[in-house]
């Protein structure tokens, strides 16, 4: 499976969102209507699922789905 | 008598200043119930694994981490290592505090520093260090321990009784902002409890105090630690931002 597909895929199971509704366009805060503390529990999921830290005052950065797939492509290399 | 809670057996909790006084009482009540207790310890490696055993013989887990709540990298190093490798701890007792009685007009900016560092920031930031930890473990509990002076003010101790009523501030915030990942945060505030600290009081000052306590005497750790196991235990799963007194009736 693609990276982006499963960050779709674990966002989609996080919020309860249908995948199909989420893409790289996605916003967490607008689209999701994630606060603060979704988005730190996400970002845990993430770390777990991916393998990276995600440090803090990076995730304030992380506010779409595509800044994620950018975020951990970039860390993958 | 200790009141017994199913649900802590095996419930890993830490502890800080569990040492001696109402700290170890916590600590060994909730042995007793088979809790895996960690607690910290500063420098003493013997004193420490000399409490280790105490606890362990006591009925359950027992783990010593080498950290002061002052020291606020050791402290995220060592709590972090072991929610990593060994579990994820779903039970706070903030407990370690140090006391200094002074007049006002002659405390010292370092000791209003000392008292307000360990007493309110340290548990802020041994909160805050296992914050992350919390989002995963379940039913988490936190236990602040304040006391009666910071409800009522004390002649002499007023950055003590400062630290203590920061506490409540600090443990209604939490609260508010944990709970809808099942998260509680209490506070007790203790009266005249037998320690070593009141031990040293006079019988003379000790005979004044009893007179304005209505049940006529100081409480006993063991009666602080019951009242802590109960708020860490599922028993009070409805109770959080509560304040609670036990004090005799000190402060009614």
């Amino acid at each position: 499976m693609e990276l982006q597909d499963k960050v779709i895929k674990l966002v989609s199971e996080a919020t309860k969102m249908d995948s199909a509704n989420i893409s790289l366009n996605t916003s967490f805060v607008d689209d999701l209507n994630l606060d603060s503390l979704d988005m730190v529990e996400l970002m845990m999921k993430m770390e777990d699922e991916f393998g990276v830290e995600i440090p803090e005052d990076e995730t304030e950065n992380l506010k779409s789905i595509g800044d994620v797939v950018t975020y951990l492509k970039s860390k993958s290399h | 008598m200790i009141a017994s809670y199913s649900d802590l057996k095996d419930k890993v909790i830490l502890v800080t200043g569990a040492a001696r006084g109402i700290g170890k009482s916590i600590a060994l009540a909730l042995s007793a119930q088979g809790a895996h207790v960690v607690f910290n310890y500063r420098g003493d490696e013997a004193k420490a694994m000399a409490l280790k055993e105490e606890l362990e013989k006591a009925g359950g887990k027992a783990t010593g981490l080498k950290f002061d709540v002052t020291d606020y990298e050791a402290m995220t190093k060592e709590i972090d290592n072991f929610t990593k490798t060994v579990a994820p701890i779903s039970g706070l007792v903030n407990n370690a505090g140090v006391s200094k009685d002074t007049l006002l007009l002659r405390l010292k900016p370092d000791e209003i520093s000392s008292i307000i560092d360990t007493n309110l920031k340290g548990s802020m930031m041994v909160t805050q260090a296992l914050s992350r930890n919390f989002l995963k473990a379940q039913d988490v509990s936190i236990v602040h321990m304040s006391s009666i002076v910071g409800l009522m003010g004390n002649p002499s101790q007023a950055a003590y009784a400062a630290s203590k009523a920061g506490l409540i501030g600090f443990s209604k915030s939490v609260a508010k902002e944990l709970a809808s990942r099942n998260l509680r945060s209490n506070v007790i505030c203790p009266g005249f409890i037998q320690t070593d600290m009141t031990d040293a009081l006079q019988d003379k000052a000790k005979d004044e105090y009893n007179k304005s306590i209505p049940l006529g005497r100081f409480g006993t750790t063991d009666e602080v630690a019951n009242l802590t196991c109960f708020l860490l235990s599922r028993a009070s799963s409805y109770v959080t931002g509560e304040v609670i007194k036990i004090d005799g009736g000190l402060y009614i």
